[in-house]
């Protein structure tokens, strides 16, 4: 096949679509059981309370009511956690609160009438009395004998103490350097905001003990064996687990939540479905958040501009409780990232994961990396500006060389493969970085304040190999699994462990699959999201699916192949050496007119009338694919902004990505993402912010205090990429789903700060609100 | 106490006893069983359930039932005719004006009522438009793009 005609690599329409701009998906919302109930949960007002008493009488004897149940009546095992870092300490997470409660939100009782709105009325009527106790919020603070304890047992409020890298040899540097820059910087709460609202609905049938689950889950294979397993201590083979059609994950649908174990143990008692789906104030209260990072850093340089040392000092907020991920997203999630696109000899950082009052934090969009990059990237403005260095010169002094790969950094990560100047040099001049500069010259002259911003950023996706991660603490493997089933007419059914949520799964696997089988995408169903007909799968979570579940597709296309090998060359009489697989069918090589088609082989597959003596019948392959590595995609965000000093308004004038994922299957697919990252980190540099007050309560608990990015905010943005594939994976992929979050955020950042450079403001804490650069100028001219 | 409406959803006739309290979207989503209109927001921000009544586009997660009694209604299931997509439709497809489908038919009955109103809108009247529906997926970079493709097509050009 010439690569013009390939169907890896093509922009193919997405098969998704059609249903979707019909109006005709299925989420979890639209599933209608019949003879449903409707859940409303009774939560918590207080961000940490003594609860007193709850008094459900008034409210089960309201009308269209079928139960009220409490923390006393759904006794099962605590909400796991699924990372044990040395030492953590993991507080038990009931389902519904026991005995006390530790955030604004925290699930009471659960409510079940006979419509969402008789429930609601009813909760209404439930009465809990509590006695109030000090809320603690900020994790500096919260970190601290002084401070109110959320649990007995938990001194200090802390989780874990977790350090990566070589202190001493990181000490040794800083007192080796000529320049040190040091920040202290703020990592901002978010939250996710997928436009669906997390939903749930459960039925059990009694006949059965069989247990169905819909849930908007990232991961539904985790979701039922944590679910069944560690919290309803149900046989998981009795529990289903389906997750349909679901409106954007980003992180937040990968924990297992309260609400969907409550409508579990619900459904089994009263052998009636039960259904629940937030409003979006419940999704700002409870859905996992993001970030929250207090943060030390300081980077040590040579006069010549080349980095000696990192040394990073962070407290992690946690939230009340440790959501499923929540111990890894800043640990081994973080602090691997901090050599950055770098060559850095020496690196230490030491995080400390502490509650506090607040909504538990889990995955949000990049999860560990863009805090690790925003941090980097801030500090190589910083240090430009004090070395008297262009940005861009600073960087590239630093790049790890082209030739150095695979590069052992410091911190643990062994990076693939990698080439940033070309990815660089192609920003540079897509955004005209020369004459930009000038432009700038000209344009403060003129009192207008342009700035423009630099991310070099590096990613890690595909979390790899399982023997590692289980050594480092994870509950769980990080393979990927794929079915492929070759049906008697040639028909091909791939089942996926790995779940789409906006990624196109199932236009780019079948587009893998057919470009591999050399037979027609319409010959390719690509089926996910349910334990029912999927062996067993690790979701999608940190841009894996194509790294790790592509692979796994392209392991059992092997070995359908190889099958169908054996049986043409039978059929054929041939020797298997002198086949050749191409358009679809083996042939005998030098006698194309000696030849099998894919569906010839397949249909005597399970006719099984003339197969090789001894070989089953059937045509069908279960692969596990353990990655041997991550992999690392990385590029060069630039942005360019004008900022009007007198309002403190900040306009993106032009926004260039240059990104490297390796190899790509669906360019039009990867580009979406790359765009949509992007804006996901905008949004974390000038809008986004989850802000509580001192008392623990939300104060942007909707989408009128939480500035979600609109489209009158922001430019078309100008992409393009280099290509560096993989070497560890088969099909030389790397991911997209985050590098524009993980980039844009300290582009965003820098650019504005660049723009402030002659009123000497240096640092601003995101996000960067008109208020804040406002009162930064004006402190800055006194 | 029930009320009796009567409502015309993409041509179709409905006539139901509903609670007043009952928002439109619950009515449309349950009560009638068309469930391409989606609830995100419950606030008016989100614009996920954007629908057209009486020709304005509207959010009718803040709507009651009862206020829509006599009205035409048209929702995302009723934009194709005749088994053709609409060009809009079209656009979100030919441009990847979607990721997770979520917020898309609030979008397209935003446009819908853009593209009425202006029919060869610029880049910054389609940005301004849309501002009242978020999509956390595309950036709104391709949604742009769809509805630029969707003027051109509806042009005829």
């Amino acid at each position: 096949m010439t690569t013009a005609t390939r169907l890896f690599g093509s922009a193919i329409k997405r098969r998704e679509d059609p249903r979707f701009i019909t109006g005709k998906g299925t989420y979890v919302d639209d599933v209608k059981l019949p003879g449903t109930t409707h859940a409303v949960f009774v939560r918590s007002p207080h961000a940490h309370a003594r609860i007193k008493s709850v008094n459900t009488a008034k409210a089960k004897s309201a009308p269209g009511i079928v139960a009220v149940f409490t923390g006393q009546d759904v006794q099962t095992g605590p909400l796991p956690c699924a990372w044990l870092l040395p030492g953590i300490k993991i507080p038990p997470r009931p389902v519904l609160a026991q005995g006390k409660v530790r955030y604004v939100g925290e699930p009471v009782a659960i409510v079940i009438a006979e419509s969402a709105y008789a429930a609601k009325d009813a909760a209404e009527l439930v009465d809990v009395q509590y006695e109030p106790l000090p809320a603690v919020v900020d994790c500096q603070k919260a970190h601290a004998k002084s401070a109110s304890q959320l649990f007995d047992d938990v001194p200090e409020n802390q989780s874990f103490d977790w350090s990566i890298g070589d202190k001493a040899k990181t000490d040794d540097a800083f007192k080796a350097a000529a320049v040190v820059v040091k920040q202290r910087l703020v990592n901002q709460r978010l939250i996710t905001n997928a436009i669906e609202p997390r939903a749930c609905a459960a039925s059990y049938a009694p006949a059965t003990g069989d247990l169905t689950l819909w849930v908007t889950s990232q991961n539904p294979h985790v979701a039922r064996l944590l679910i069944a397993a560690f919290v309803l201590g149900m046989p998981e083979h009795k529990m289903r687990v389906i997750a349909p059609d679901v409106g954007g994950g980003f992180g937040s649908k990968i924990p297992v939540y309260n609400e969907e174990v409550a409508v579990c143990w619900a459904s089994k008692a009263l052998g009636r479905p039960v259904k629940w789906t937030a409003e979006r104030r419940e999704s700002f209260l409870t859905d996992a958040h993001g970030r929250d990072h207090l943060t030390e850093a300081e980077m040590a340089f040579d006069r010549s501009g080349k980095i000696l040392g990192f040394r990073v000092a962070t407290h992690a907020n946690l939230g009340a409780y440790l959501s499923t991920m929540g111990s890894l997203v800043p640990s081994y999630l973080y602090g691997p990232l901090l050599s950055g696109v770098y060559t850095i000899p020496a690196i230490f950082c030491r995080v400390w994961g502490v509650l506090t009052n607040t909504a538990p934090t889990d995955a949000l969009r990049g999860a560990g990396r863009p805090e690790a990059t925003y941090m980097i990237e801030r500090l190589m403005d910083l240090a430009a500006r004090t070395l008297n260095m262009d940005p861009v010169e600073l960087r590239k002094k630093n790049f790890i060389p082209a030739d150095k790969f695979p590069y052992q950094t410091p911190v643990a990560f062994v990076y693939d493969s990698g080439n940033y100047g070309p990815a660089l040099d192609k920003a540079l001049e897509m955004v005209g970085y020369r004459k930009m500069r000038e432009e700038q010259e000209k344009a403060r002259k003129n009192g207008q304040y342009l700035g423009i911003g630099l991310s070099t950023y590096i990613e890690a996706c595909g979390p790899a190999p399982s023997s590692v991660a289980g050594a480092l603490g994870a509950q769980a493997g990080l393979w990927e699994s794929a079915l492929l089933r070759v049906h008697p007419t040639g028909m091909v059914t791939v089942f996926t462990g790995s779940h789409s949520h906006g990624q196109g799964h199932e236009t780019t696997f079948a587009q893998l699959v057919a470009d591999d089988l050399g037979i027609p995408m319409e010959q390719v169903e690509v089926v996910h999201g349910d334990t029912g007909s999927v062996p067993f799968g690790m979701g999608t979570y940190g841009s894996r699916s194509a790294a790790v579940g592509g692979s796994a597709i392209y392991t059992s296309l092997q070995k359908i192949k190889e099958k169908g090998r054996k049986i043409a060359a039978h059929l054929l009489e041939a020797a298997e050496g002198d086949l050749l697989y191409e358009g679809g069918k083996w042939s005998v090589k030098g006698s194309p007119d000696r030849a099998k088609a894919f569906g010839e082989v397949a249909l005597m597959a399970y006719l099984a009338h003339n197969l090789p003596q001894g070989m089953e019948p059937g045509l069908e392959v279960t692969s596990f694919y353990d990655p041997v590595n991550f992999t690392f995609p990385f590029g060069t965000h630039i942005a360019v902004v004008e900022v009007d000093p007198e309002t403190g308004h900040v306009k993106i004038l032009r926004y260039v990505a240059v990104d490297d994922v390796g190899k790509v299957i669906n360019p039009m697919i990867v580009d979406g993402m790359v765009h949509g990252g992007i804006t996901h980190g905008v949004g974390q540099a000038l809008w986004e912010w989850g802000a509580y007050d001192d008392q623990g309560q939300l104060l942007s608990a909707t989408m009128m205090d939480y500035a979600l990015p609109k489209a009158d905010q922001l430019p078309s943005y100008e992409t393009a990429r280099t290509v560096t594939p993989s070497p560890v994976n088969p099909i030389g992929v790397k991911g997209a789903g985050e590098t524009g979050t993980i980039a844009s955020t300290p582009a965003i950042a820098n650019a504005v700060l660049d723009a402030l450079a002659p009123f000497g403001v240096t640092h601003i804490d995101l996000p960067l609100t008109p208020s804040r650069i406002w009162q930064a100028v004006k402190a800055a001219k006194k | 106490m029930k009320r009796q409406i009567k409502v015309t959803i993409n041509g179709v006739g409905y006539s139901h006893e509903v609670e007043p309290r009952l928002l439109l979207v619950h009515y449309i989503r349950d009560v009638v069983g068309l469930t391409g209109t989606h609830i995100g927001c419950d606030t008016s921000q989100c614009g996920a359930c954007t629908i057209l009544l009486n020709g304005m586009a509207i959010k009718c997660c803040t709507m009651l039932a009862v206020q829509a009694d006599g009205a035409e209604i048209l929702t995302i299931e009723g934009v194709a005719k005749d088994g053709h997509l609409h060009p809009i439709q079209e656009g979100f497809w030919e441009k990847h004006g979607l990721q997770c489908g979520y917020c898309t038919p609030g979008m397209i009955l935003a446009a819908y009522q853009l593209l009425q109103r202006s029919p060869n809108p610029s880049e910054a009247e389609i940005r301004h438009n849309l501002e009242g529906n978020l999509c956390r997926c595309t950036g709104y970079h391709n949604i742009v793009k769809s509805i630029q493709y969707a003027a051109q097509k509806m042009a005829g050009r």
